[in-house]
């Protein structure tokens, strides 16, 4: 029996993920049929002298779902809240570095936030209906208030549809968006989101609000959600990563410690703090 | 256990007993108000007639007359009033909640309270000097001049609060659907306030409805029909006033009646508010 | 290699301590049942040795402890799975241990087998020298040992010089079979005899493979790649 030689093989079946950087090298090894869906390159995010979000760089692939996982205050939803440029709206916060969406940098001058947010689209912990809203007017939102009228029915129904709530809500469009459990009132917004058909979209621990049925709902709507979208989730369970995504990275203190192919972080991640991380050793 | 018996007995004891104590409490705090009701009720309603609301007041000892200028002046004033105070208290109280965090902000918070713990008959003086005396006589504008500027400060309070407690997760669902901000603040943000703040408005003008201090040097009085709000107005609340000092028994009945025709008006606009507000989707929590 | 991917022991301790101490204690009954089995095999080889069935009998009672600390660990294995979710290092560790478990057990038995024989020939006047078998068991037992002690120390270099050390174990097994071959061809009445040891022989070298397997085992659980099997890999990734 010949012993197999020293070197550890990095085998990634999943296509490409970008090894963390320090600030000087970032060596991103990208898949040479696809273009990235999203890069981001050297983020750095600041609440004033807080130096929040520290030198990131990764990038993730059309149609597969990165999951972002870490410790509380490890800057999960900071980082996700930068791709969609939501610290613009708050006081002292600054963004340094680029975030490009097929090739564009989001951060560039000319480029209206407004009109991003409907290409990056984003759903939160807590589902949030619009309460003076039926489940119709709920989902048709984001065409109404911005201009676009006329009959959403067809739209509507597509998204409800595709949040896996028509079944349920059909005969009761008109009720209020608030009338509905917790789980699918956060399918309801999920809906809502998908109704300005965004390419991207983010999610903030999207589920941890809900009962397990109603995460399970979640977690199989995102799979299928997949094969259009591109999609980015923060969550604090690592089960749950491991079940939903495809790929995975690993913050800790703002930095990005280590992203990688879900199943290599939960088998043999490289790094100790992940390794630490994963096994519960801390957070 | 005897231990546990008794002190179990002992709290049960203290829990009646603070019953009966609040219950005291509630009727001692309710007392005055049905006394008022009824006092009003049965002392007004005899007066209560078509003539009382259409016709006007007669000198003393002729019999009949009513305070159909009286109910129309202070329709008017009120009207005035609604016209320049919802608009500037409804949208200092938007300002304060989305943009007033700055120093302007907190001056004009500082400025609104204080405004609301001015008496109201020196906010009547106020508006003399503001509008009676540059437009050299008393009129129906300067009364609802005084009467907005009674309305303004606490609604734009309430306005913020009301704005500031629409949870802040539903801008960000807004915004993150693609939605400017101003948008986002008028049609979404407002909006969910927007039952809260239309209570507040009614209750500003049954307030205003209710006063008589600030009308005394602005309006005036007038015993005539009147429909020119340049011209001196009467209002229910002078009126009554006006009947209640007299010597005049009738005149005193006069003032009962007209008492409750004040409180069935402000009672009229807290139904509305009600009703205006209701939800009109099913099944909303 | 990677800090994450050395396996030794962190500082850092699970913050739940009942995970910790159960993680422990598959360790320790891994180690029991290595203790054990390697002394299943002292004794099974000694009883051939020293021509004594009392201690083949011990052998063949004592397998039912090896058994029972089969069972015990491939339960405590599975509600760790069940109950833990177990994660990179503490995931390989317990696969480790499910796999491991199956190669002891498998060694003991065949310490049983050894001991079978060993009373059977013991029945028998001895054949000549057992040559060069003695060497062969100890050959065994060091590789055995050597496999359980890279488990216990996450020692991938120990664990590669037992997979080295495999084809020397082979390459004596054979001179072995040979030499027993010529017994049997110098004299017939020597086959009854000569094949019960080529069993043990044979049932010795299996024990070699068994250690080999341990010790592949160990590699994957701290580096986290899997080296068994190198050939169909290499004509798989072709």
């Amino acid at each position: 029996m010949i012993p197999a030689p020293a070197a550890h093989a990095m085998t990634s079946e999943k296509p490409a993920v970008a090894l963390p950087t320090s600030a000087a090298a970032a060596t991103v090894l990208t898949d040479e049929a696809t273009q990235p869906k999203v890069e981001v390159k050297d983020l750095n995010v600041y609440f004033r002298t807080n130096h929040a979000i520290r030198h990131v760089s990764l990038s993730v692939q059309p149609q597969t779902v990165l999951a972002v996982i870490g410790p509380s205050g490890c800057g999960k939803s900071t980082f996700i809240r930068a791709l969609n440029r939501m610290h613009d709206l708050v006081p002292g916060a600054r963004v340094e570095g680029k975030v490009y969406v097929d090739g564009k940098d989001l951060y560039a001058r000319g480029i209206d936030p407004v009109l991003l947010r409907r290409r990056v689209g984003m759903v939160f912990q807590r589902p949030n209906p619009f309460p003076t809203m039926s489940i119709y007017e709920n989902v048709a939102a984001g065409l109404t208030l911005n201009g676009i009228g006329g009959n959403h029915h067809e739209t509507v129904e597509r998204c409800l549809r595709q949040a896996a709530l028509w079944d349920e809500v059909k005969d009761r469009l008109k009720h209020a968006g608030t009338s509905l459990s917790g789980g699918q009132q956060q399918r309801l917004c999920i809906a809502r989101a998908l109704a300005v058909e965004p390419e991207v979209l983010l999610m903030d621990e999207p589920a941890s609000a809900l009962d397990p049925i109603a995460t399970a709902k979640i977690e199989e709507l995102i799979h299928e959600l997949k094969e259009k979208y591109t999609i980015i989730i923060v969550t604090h369970s690592m089960q749950q990563a491991a079940r939903v995504s495809d790929n995975t990275a690993f913050f800790y203190l703002g930095e990005l410690i280590e992203i990688g192919p879900t199943a290599q972080i939960f088998t043999n991640p490289r790094e100790r703090r992940t390794e630490d991380y994963v096994t519960g050793k801390f957070g | 256990m005897m231990n546990l018996h008794s002190s179990f007995l002992y709290r049960k004891m203290v829990d009646r007993g603070m019953a009966v104590v609040c219950a005291l409490l509630f009727l001692v705090a309710f007392i005055p108000l049905l006394s008022v009701l009824w006092l009003v009720i049965t002392k007004g309603a005899a007066g209560l007639s078509w003539d009382f609301f259409t016709q006007l007041p007669k000198p003393v000892g002729e019999e009949g007359g009513g305070i159909g200028n009286a109910l129309i002046g202070t329709l008017a004033m009120v009207a005035i009033a609604c016209v320049l105070g919802l608009p500037l208290g409804v949208g200092a109280g938007v300002y304060l909640a989305e943009k007033g965090d700055g120093t302007i902000g907190n001056t004009i918070r500082f400025m609104a309270e204080v405004l609301s713990g001015v008496p109201s008959i020196v906010i009547g003086i106020v508006a003399y000097a503001l509008v009676v005396k540059p437009m050299g006589h008393f009129s129906a504008l300067a009364g609802g001049v005084a009467l907005a500027i009674l309305m303004i400060p606490t609604l734009a309070r309430a306005t913020e609060e009301l704005v500031r407690l629409v949870p802040g997760s539903l801008r960000e669902a807004s915004l993150a659907l693609g939605v400017p901000n101003w948008k986002t603040s008028m049609r979404v943000v407002i909006r969910t306030a927007m039952s809260g703040i239309v209570t507040a408005c009614l209750l500003a003008v049954a307030r205003a409805a209710g006063e008589t201090a600030p009308l005394i040097f602005t309006a005036l009085n007038n015993q005539y029909w009147n429909f020119d709000p340049r011209a001196p107005t009467a209002s229910l609340t002078v009126q009554i006033y006006n009947y209640a000092i007299s010597p005049y028994d009738d005149w005193h009945t006069k003032a009962w009646t007209a008492s409750l025709v004040l409180l069935l008006v402000v009672g009229m606009l807290n139904v509305a508010s009600r009703v205006m507000t209701r939800s009109r989707l099913k099944g909303a929590r | 290699m990677s800090p994450a991917s050395s396996g030794k022991s962190t500082s850092a301790a699970h913050t739940d301590k009942a995970f910790e101490s159960d993680l422990r204690l598959v360790r320790e009954k891994l180690l029991a049942m290595g203790a054990k089995v390697e002394e299943q095999i002292a004794k099974s080889m000694r009883s051939l040795t020293d021509r004594d069935s009392e201690l083949g009998e011990q052998v063949k009672e004592g397998d039912i402890e090896v058994n029972r600390l089969e069972v015990d660990i491939d339960d405590l294995c599975r509600k760790i799975l069940a109950l833990r979710q177990p994660a990179a290092s503490d995931l390989r560790l317990i696969t480790t241990a499910l796999k491991i478990v199956t190669d002891l057990e498998r060694i003991g038995d065949l310490a049983v087998n050894i001991a079978e024989r060993a009373m059977d020939l013991n029945q028998a006047p001895p054949l000549a020298a057992y040559v060069d078998m003695p060497r062969l068991a100890e050959l065994a037992q060091e590789q055995v040992k050597k496999a359980l002690d890279a488990f216990v120390r996450a020692d991938t270099q120990e664990a590669e010089e037992v997979l080295a050390g495999d084809d020397h174990l082979d390459d004596l097994f054979v001179k072995i079979f040979n030499e027993l071959l010529a017994f049997m061809m110098e004299d017939s009445r020597n086959i009854r005899r000569a094949t019960s040891l080529v069993s043990i022989c044979k049932h010795l070298e299996r024990i070699g493979d068994h250690a080999v397997n341990v010790a592949e085992m160990v590699i994957y659980m701290v580096r986290g790649t899997d080296v068994r099997h190198p050939r169909s890999r290499a004509a798989a990734e072709r």
